[in-house]
């Protein structure tokens, strides 16, 4: 049992830690990246490239760094402590996460090496309106065509969509639309003929986009890995997805919590600061509780993603994800009360964690659909014994 | 990283596991699982039993009959006892005074106690808390006075728990009247047969007898008695309270009644099936066990991290874990008691308890229901004692936040 970093994770972190700190430690730095049309700063972009940052959990075979797991979670938390608005969950957990695990070699070494250098960015393109949460729900079709595919129909909040030079595509080659078979994978060019992108801002300062397909004609190359056998990889991903957005809120909670002990150091009312009040002080305690017990399974969930038992992987990333939802509500709501008035405003950087950590919460599922998960009756309740494996 | 234990102690799992399952007789772990009162010869039949092991106190000092555990084995074998539902070795001999007299104690004293605490042959009580010093503790009153060889103790503990099975009391007295609060405390241990010790029990809320008033009325204690210095009782006592905290978070107690909440659930009739088909009580299930996965990956943490600073100060992160655990055993109660429903109400009046009619073909059924109540109403007390949750609190905002 050893919770320390590796040597080389913990140069990772040294350095990721303080580009981000350089970067984003300030509100204005942010704000002057979160500018349109992408919504995040190319230059920083590239930087994160040089720091071998978006090629870090790919095979060395598909230009990547061989990462793991605990590398994601180690930038995550630096990217969720500095709000970076650059796109890398949805370039590299998603969009290179999944090509990297449903693609063949050809489609991996062609895409992945780029995506690493900073060339290309990905996006993947799955939830529909009608869908909220449940992966297997996918109405967009691809239906044979000529030699290839013909694809058609409309995915929702699209995270960084607008970025993106190609879209992982989720259709339904088989089966009705709540069928877990029959579920599968395309590599589009976001610039194809057919390909509509809407872009909009979200609640959190990010960006994402409706994106709808008309008569897109895709080769028969496109398609990546097995038709009709993409939901357990969507699954996989999404459970990395998980883990990784659960390390951001960690990164984010522990300097909303650093920002809130301070301003109850310094900030001054009925002649002390307002520290020296002990409810204050108890709500400060039960904050660093909550972010703990998120940190305890952000690594449960890190230690999970990568399990081949899929009942207990489940189970993992779907407690972890709920304990993730609960603290960031707690942590958020209390830091803004905590703050007062400027806890209020867009001015001060606090306020912008704490909409970063509630729209976590609605991504990836939130606590009533995974808690429905955990206790459906065929989870027979979370795992109690840790059996996950090295990573 | 890793979260996996190694092969040894995976080993070392399984050894205690069989041993706990098998050498400590069921009708004692039953009555722990079920919340039953333990008989005074229950728990020393169980702690003899360890002892024979060298399994009662084995984080004390080896030449005191402690075992050469790393902090992750000494988790291992506490989360294993609970699980096994095994009555704690008396957290009175073993965590507390055992340890006071191995650090602090003379020769003739740990000669004379230690090996007598380890095997229950002594059974111990903690005269601490008095009237007017609860959390604010140091500012108790009872005194110790010296005359000749002997001290004479006047004064009044409180919340003695099972000081009715007690042998001896190890007590913090005033010695100095003069000095401020904390630097004027010695640490005493005084023999309950001593004449003008009275003993007065507090029935609480559970309706048990768990937890006493101790009387002393011009009580003559050889200066033999008297632990390390006099006046500097209360740095024993810090260090008496910093100790081991491992199972302080109770994660093996909690796992153990919420493993016994879904096994009783799926055989309590609800609706045209029963409650485990409530998806809604299921969740609430759920939701607890989440917390306490967490919990219990935090403890591991905290564990991990004194491995690598060993013989440090205790984490301050045990704070947390006892502010986080009680509550969480807290609401495993609670879940227990909405399982019950209406089944809480009559009270235990009978050893073996009252057949409520529920499925007779669940060896379980017969008891549990009328327990659940007591339990619940028992198990408020962990939010308190040890240092309440307030007070953990204000020890965390101050060591932790710098508030």
């Amino acid at each position: 049992m050893d919770f320390e970093l590796s040597d080389e994770q913990k140069l990772l972190k040294d350095s990721v830690d303080r580009w981000a700190g350089d970067r984003y430690g300030a509100l204005s730095q942010i704000n002057a990246s979160r500018l349109p049309p992408q919504g995040f700063s190319q230059a920083h972009w590239r930087e994160m490239a040089e720091l071998g940052l978006l090629g870090l959990p790919f095979s060395e075979a598909d230009g990547g760094f061989g990462g793991g797991p605990v590398e994601t979670m180690v930038t995550m938390e630096a990217l969720g402590r500095s709000l970076a608005p650059e796109p890398y969950l949805a370039s590299v957990v998603l969009g290179g996460g999944l090509l990297a695990l449903a693609g063949n070699a050809e489609q991996r070494q062609g895409l992945l090496p780029r995506l690493a250098v900073g060339e290309v960015k990905l996006a993947l393109a799955h939830g529909e309106a009608q869908a909220r949460y449940d992966l297997e729900d996918v109405a967009t079709s691809a239906t044979p065509a000529g030699n290839g595919f013909r694809l058609e129909g409309r995915k929702t909040i699209v995270l960084n969509a607008d970025a993106a030079d190609f879209l992982i595509v989720s259709a339904r080659t088989s089966g009705d639309r709540r069928d877990p078979d029959g579920i599968s994978l395309f590599l589009v060019k976001a610039d194809s003929p057919g390909v509509t992108i809407s872009p909009y801002p979200t609640n959190d300062g990010g960006r994402a986009a409706d994106v709808s397909f008309a008569a897109v004609d895709l080769p028969a190359d496109s398609l990546l890995g097995n038709a009709d056998q993409a939901l357990p990889l969507i699954e996989r991903v999404m459970g990395q997805a998980i883990a990784a957005v659960a390390a951001e809120a960690v990164g984010a909670m522990d300097a909303l919590l650093a920002l809130t002990v301070e301003h109850l150091k310094t900030r001054k009312q009925f002649g002390a600061p307002i520290g020296a009040f002990q409810s204050l002080q108890h709500r400060a305690v039960d904050m660093l509780t909550a972010v703990e017990q998120a940190r305890s399974m952000t690594l449960y969930a890190t230690m999970m993603a990568a399990s081949e038992n899929e009942g207990e992987r489940r189970a993992a990333l779907s407690s972890a994800k709920i304990q993730i939802n609960r603290s960031a509500r707690f942590v958020g709501q209390q830091a803004v009360q905590l703050h007062g008035g400027l806890g209020m405003t867009m001015e001060y950087l606090g306020a912008h964690y704490f909409r970063r950590l509630a729209m976590i919460e609605q991504s990836f599922g939130d606590t009533p659909h995974h808690l429905r998960l955990i206790a459906s009756p065929e989870q027979s309740g979370i795992a109690s014994i840790i059996t996950a494996k090295t990573v | 990283m890793d979260l996996r234990f190694t092969p040894e102690e995976t080993a070392f799992r399984e050894e205690a596991r069989r041993f706990f399952r098998t050498e400590i007789p069921a009708e004692i772990r039953a009555k722990v699982s079920e919340g039953r009162t333990l008989a005074r010869e229950d728990y020393v039949t169980s702690q003899r039993i360890l002892n024979a092991k060298g399994w009662a106190a084995p984080h004390w000092p080896q030449e005191h009959g402690g075992q050469p555990w790393s902090a992750v084995k000494r988790y291992i074998f506490m989360e294993e006892l609970m699980l096994a539902a095994v009555p704690l070795p008396l957290q009175f001999n073993c965590f507390m005074v055992g340890p006071v007299i191995a650090r602090f104690g003379s020769e003739a004293q740990k000669a004379r106690f230690l090996p007598r605490a380890a095997n229950l042959d002594d059974w111990w009580c903690q005269g601490f808390s008095e009237p007017g010093a609860g959390s604010d503790l140091a500012s108790l009153a009872t005194k110790a006075v010296r005359d000749g060889d002997h001290y004479v103790v006047d004064g009044q503990k409180t919340w003695t728990t099972l000081a009715h099975y007690a042998d001896w009391i190890f007590c913090l007295v005033r010695t100095d009247p003069t000095a401020k609060k904390q630097a004027g405390i010695s640490f005493l241990l005084i023999d309950m047969k001593s004449p003008g010790v009275t003993v007065r029990p507090i029935i609480t809320i559970d309706g048990r007898h768990e937890v006493n008033e101790v009387f002393f009325d011009s009580v003559r204690v050889p200066v033999d008695n008297l632990v390390g210095a006099e006046n500097k009782g209360w740095d024993y006592a810090k260090f008496l309270l910093s100790n081991e905290r491992i199972g302080i978070a109770r994660i093996g107690q909690s796992k153990e009644r919420l493993a016994r909440v879904k096994r009783l659930a799926a055989h309590t009739p609800a609706g045209a099936g029963t409650m485990w088909d409530d998806v809604e009580f299921r969740c609430r299930v759920a939701s607890v066990e989440i917390e306490l996965k967490a919990l219990e990956i935090t403890q591991m943490r905290v564990v991990a991290a004194q491995e690598k600073r060993a013989g440090g100060a205790p984490d301050p992160a045990s704070s947390i874990l006892k502010i986080k655990g009680s509550e969480l055993a807290q609401a495993t109660t609670e879940l227990m008691l909405e399982l019950a429903g209406p089944n809480a109400l009559p009270a235990n009046l009978s050893p073996s308890g009252r057949d409520h009619g529920l499925r007779n073909d669940f060896d379980e059924a017969l008891n549990w229901a009328d327990n659940a109540a007591p339990t619940y109403f028992n198990m408020r007390k962990v939010s308190i004692y040890g240092g309440s949750n307030e007070i953990q609190r204000n020890v965390i905002a101050k060591a932790i936040l710098g508030l």
